[in-house]
C-alpha cells in the first residue's frame, strides 16, 4: 500500500537525530571558519546527551526500511551540519563499500577493519574516469604506483585508499583497476586537505603516490586481465553509486531543509503568513516563491525516497539514483540560493548559517557523478542507448 | 511505513487504464479538440467502466472502492491519453467526492444513487470565477440566509459539463465563512451559458453560470447546518489536477523519445545531441517528481489527514513543470510542434489550461 506516514519507531530514531543535530549546529560555524581543525570523533556533550536520551525502539517489519530511513538520518544529520556529529559512526569510506563489492574473501578480511578512501578523481580527470592517468606496473611481485589524485573524501582520516590506476593505457576504461594501498607505504604522500567553498569541516585531501611499491595481491579482486568488453572491469564501482548517490542527494536535502526552516522563521518574524490553501496572486511575492521552493524540497526529497526503497525492495534502482541525484543537485541550489534572495542581506551575513548552506550544498551537484553526468545516465536510459551512443 | 508499493489491484487497474487511454482516447484527441465536443460513445464506453460508481459506497449503490491513490492512478493513465478526455471520464468526481465526504445523509441518499446508473449523469464543481487572480477558496459569490433558504448571487466560469449537469456544487461567501450549496440547474435566477470558448482541452464542454438571487433550501447546503469545509474539496480537486497533469508530462515525453532518435540534423540522430538528451532528462525528472508529489497528496486524502500543503504541493509544481514540460515538447519537434497534425501544440494548450484551473502556479 502507498504510504508517507512515519511510525512512532520511525519518528523516535528521527527525533534523536534531530536533537543530536540541534547539538552538533552549535559547532557548525566554528570548524567552517577553522578549515584546519577537524571536529572531534565526540562533542563534549554527548556523553550526557545519550545518558538522557529516551531508548530508540528496534524497527519491526512495520516500520520504514533500513534504507529509506538512512536517507531520513542523512538528511536530519545534515540539518544539523555536514560533517560535525555528537559521536562520528566507526564505518569506513567510500573505499570500504569498494573493498565489500569488489574484494576477495582474503582482502575484505584483511582491510576491512580499516577506514579506506576512495581515490578516483585526478587534476586531468573527473567525471570521465577512463582517462586516469595514474599508473600501476608490475615490477616482479610488486605494483609500482605513480601519479596524483585529488577531492578524496576522508582522505587525512583514512588508514587506507582503494586508488584507481591503469595497467595499461592503451586499454582505455578496460585498463583500469583498483588497488589497496596503506598510509604509510614509501611513496604515498598526503601534501594537503583541499581548501574548499563549502563544507570545510569535511576531510577532503589530495594524495601523490611516486614509486609506490605495493604487493602483488593488492589488486582489489585480483583479476589482472584486461577485458574486451570496455564496460565489464567498471559495474561493481557504478553499483555502488546506485546507493551512495540517493544518500549525496539526501545530504543535501537536508541542508536545503535546513535553509527553508530558517526562510521561514524569519519571513514569519516579518509578518509574511504561508498560506497553502489560497494561490499565490493573492499574497506577497517572498511567500509565493517561499512555497515555491517548499515544493520543489518536497518533490525532491520523495524522488530520493523512491530510488532508496527501491533498493529497500531488492529492485534495480540505476535510472532512480540519477533522477534522484540529480533532482537534488539542482533542487538545493535554487533553494538555498532562493532563500538568501528572500531573505536579502541577512542571508549573506556570517552571523547566520544559511550563507554558509548555500555553499556546502552547491557540491551536491558535483561529486558522486555530475548533474550532466546523472542527466546522460538517464537519457541514455529513456532512449535505450549504450554509453557510446550518447557521451 | 513509507511505501510506493501499489496493491496488485492498483497495478491491474494502471496497466487496464493504460490500454484503455492507447486505444479509447488517443486516436480520438485530435478529433475532439477539432471539434470542441467529444463524441457521445466515448462518454457512455467510459460511464460503463465504473470509475466513479467505483467510489461511491455500496449503501447508495456503487461497489464502496473508494482510493484516493486508486482514482491519482486512473487520471495519471487517462491523462496520458488526453487531458480534456481524462476529466470527461471522471466528470462528476469532484461532486460525488464532495457529497461523500461532507454531505449529510440525507444529501447521501438523495445524490448519490444517480451516479450508480447505467447511464452517463453528471454533477459538477462551481468554483472557478471569472475575474483576475480568483481565488476559488475565498470566491466573491455570496450566500446570503434567509429564513429557511439561502439566497445565492455570484458568477462561476469553466464549469463542467454547463450543458447537462444536473446539479452544481457552488462554492460561495456566507458570512465569514465559505460554504458549498448544492443548485439543481433548472433553479430559477441561475443562468447557464452557451459552451465557453477556450484555447486547450477544447473538447471539454465548461460553461459560465450566471447567479443571480438563486434561492435554495437551508438543506442544500453541504454538510446541513454544520457546513463544510471547502478547502477539503479543493484539496481533492487539486491532487486530480495534478495526477492528470503526470500523465500529460509523461504523454509529452514519450512523444519526444521516438521522434528525436528518428529526426536526423548534422548526421546524427538529435537524441544524441546533449541539448536535447538533457532537456529530456530534466522532463523526465520533472515528471517522477510530480508523480510522487501527487501520490504522497492522495494517500493523505485518503488517509483522512489535513492534504491541503501535499495538495498545493502537488498541484503547482505540477502545473509549473508541466507547462515547461510540454512547452519544450514544442521546441523538440521544432516546426512539427507548430503544426496542427502533430498533437504536441495540443498538448501545450492544455498544459496551459489545466495549469491554472485552481490558483497559479504556487497555490
Amino acid at each position: 500500500m502507498v504510504d508517507f506516514r512515519l511510525t512512532e519507531t520511525d519518528k523516535a530514531g528521527l527525533a534523536r537525530t534531530r536533537a543530536e543535530a540541534l547539538v552538533c549546529r552549535k559547532y557548525a560555524r566554528y570548524h567552517d571558519e577553522n578549515e584546519g581543525d577537524f571536529p572531534p570523533g565526540e562533542l563534549p556533550e554527548a556523553a550526557e546527551f545519550y545518558k538522557n536520551q529516551p531508548e530508540v525502539p528496534a524497527p519491526g517489519p512495520e516500520d520504514s526500511s533500513m534504507v529509506v530511513m538512512a536517507a531520513l538520518h542523512a538528511a536530519g544529520q545534515n540539518w544539523g551540519d555536514y560533517s560535525v556529529r555528537m559521536r562520528k559512526a566507526t564505518d569506513g569510506g567510500l573505499g570500504n563499500a569498494a573493498l565489500a563489492a569488489a574484494g576477495t574473501p582474503e582482502q575484505v578480511e584483511k582491510w576491512r577493519t580499516m577506514v579506506l578512501s576512495m581515490a578516483i578523481t585526478e587534476p586531468g580527470c573527473g567525471s570521465d574516469p577512463s582517462r586516469v592517468q595514474t599508473t600501476a606496473e608490475l615490477d616482479g611481485d610488486e605494483w609500482v604506483i605513480n601519479g596524483e589524485k585529488i577531492f578524496v573524501t576522508t582522505g587525512i582520516r583514512a588508514e587506507g585508499v582503494v586508488i584507481w590506476a591503469t595497467i595499461d593505457k592503451s586499454a582505455g576504461r578496460a585498463g583500469i583497476k583498483s588497488f589497496l594501498v596503506e598510509k604509510g607505504t614509501p611513496g604515498f604522500d598526503v601534501p594537503h586537505k583541499e581548501k574548499k567553498l563549502g563544507i570545510r569541516a569535511d576531510d577532503t585531501a589530495a594524495y601523490v603516490f611516486t614509486d609506490c611499491r605495493i604487493p602483488r595481491e593488492n589488486l582489489l579482486g585480483l583479476d589482472e586481465s584486461i577485458p574486451k568488453a570496455s564496460s565489464g572491469g567498471f559495474r561493481g564501482v557504478m553499483k555502488t553509486f546506485n546507493m551512495t548517490r540517493p544518500m549525496t542527494a539526501a545530504f543535501g536535502l537536508g541542508i536545503a531543509d535546513a535553509s527553508l526552516d530558517f526562510t521561514r522563521e524569519h519571513l514569519e518574524e516579518a509578518g509574511v503568513k504561508i498560506d497553502y490553501g489560497t494561490i499565490d496572486a493573492n499574497e506577497p511575492a517572498a511567500a509565493a516563491k517561499f512555497k515555491q521552493l517548499e515544493a520543489l524540497y518536497e518533490a525532491s526529497m520523495l524522488t530520493t525516497l523512491r530510488a532508496c526503497w527501491l533498493a529497500g525492495e531488492g529492485q534495480p534502482n540505476n535510472m532512480e539514483s540519477s533522477v534522484c541525484k540529480a533532482h537534488a543537485g539542482s533542487a538545493v541550489r535554487r533553494i538555498t540560493q532562493g532563500c538568501i534572495e528572500i531573505l536579502g542581506p541577512m542571508g549573506i551575513s556570517r552571523e547566520h548559517l544559511i550563507e554558509k548552506w548555500m555553499r556546502d550544498c552547491r557540491i551536491t551537484d558535483i561529486y558522486e557523478g555530475t548533474g550532466e553526468i546523472q542527466r546522460l545516465i538517464i537519457a541514455r536510459g529513456l532512449f535505450e542507448y549504450t554509453r557510446a551512443d550518447l557521451n | 511505513m513509507i511505501s510506493f508499493k501499489l496493491t496488485e489491484e492498483q497495478e491491474m487497474v494502471r496497466d487496464a487504464m493504460r490500454e484503455f487511454a492507447e486505444q479509447a482516447i488517443t486516436p480520438i484527441a485530435r478529433d475532439c479538440d477539432e471539434a470542441s465536443s467529444i463524441p457521445a460513445d466515448y462518454i457512455d464506453t467510459t460511464w460503463e467502466l465504473g470509475l466513479v460508481s467505483a467510489q461511491i459506497p455500496e449503501e447508495f449503490g456503487g461497489a464502496g472502492e473508494r482510493s484516493a491513490i486508486t482514482t491519482a492512478i486512473v487520471l495519471e493513465e487517462l491523462g496520458a491519453g488526453d487531458a480534456a478526455l481524462a476529466i470527461a471520464a471522471m466528470a462528476p468526481s469532484a461532486f460525488v467526492n464532495a457529497i461523500i465526504d461532507q454531505g449529510t445523509d440525507a444529501q447521501k441518499a438523495q445524490y448519490l444513487p444517480a451516479f450508480c446508473g447505467d447511464k452517463f449523469h453528471t454533477a459538477s464543481l462551481a468554483a472557478i470565477e471569472p475575474h483576475a487572480m480568483a481565488d476559488p477558496a475565498n470566491p466573491r459569490a455570496v450566500a446570503e440566509e434567509k429564513e429557511d433558504r439561502f439566497v445565492l448571487s455570484g458568477r462561476k466560469s469553466f464549469v463542467l459539463f454547463g450543458d447537462r449537469a444536473s446539479e452544481f456544487l457552488v462554492l460561495a461567501r456566507n458570512g465569514s465563512e465559505v460554504d458549498a450549496f448544492i443548485v439543481p440547474r433548472d433553479a430559477e435566477g441561475l443562468t447557464i451559458s452557451e459552451p465557453e470558448l477556450n484555447m486547450g482541452m477544447k473538447g471539454l464542454t465548461t460553461n459560465t453560470l450566471d447567479l443571480e438571487r438563486v434561492e435554495v433550501p437551508a438543506a442544500n447546503r453541504l454538510g446541513g447546518d454544520q457546513g463544510c469545509d471547502v478547502r477539503r474539496i479543493l484539496d481533492a480537486s487539486r491532487v486530480a489536477l495534478a495526477a492528470i497533469m503526470t500523465g500529460m508530462s509523461r504523454q509529452v515525453l514519450e512523444f519526444c523519445i521516438p521522434y528525436a532518435k528518428e529526426r536526423v540534423a548534422f548526421d546524427e540522430p538529435i537524441s544524441k545531441k546533449q541539448s536535447i538528451a538533457f532537456r529530456m532528462s530534466d522532463m523526465h525528472i520533472d515528471t517522477e517528481g510530480m508523480r510522487w508529489l501527487t501520490w504522497k497528496a492522495a494517500s493523505q486524502v485518503e488517509q483522512g489527514l489535513d492534504a491541503t500543503k501535499a495538495a498545493s504541493f502537488a498541484r503547482s509544481y505540477a502545473a509549473e513543470k508541466t507547462m515547461w514540460i510540454a512547452d519544450n515538447g514544442v521546441q523538440i519537434l521544432g516546426g512539427h510542434g507548430f503544426i496542427r497534425e502533430y498533437p504536441v501544440e495540443m498538448w501545450f494548450r492544455a498544459a496551459r489550461t489545466i495549469s491554472v484551473l485552481e490558483g497559479t502556479v504556487s497555490a
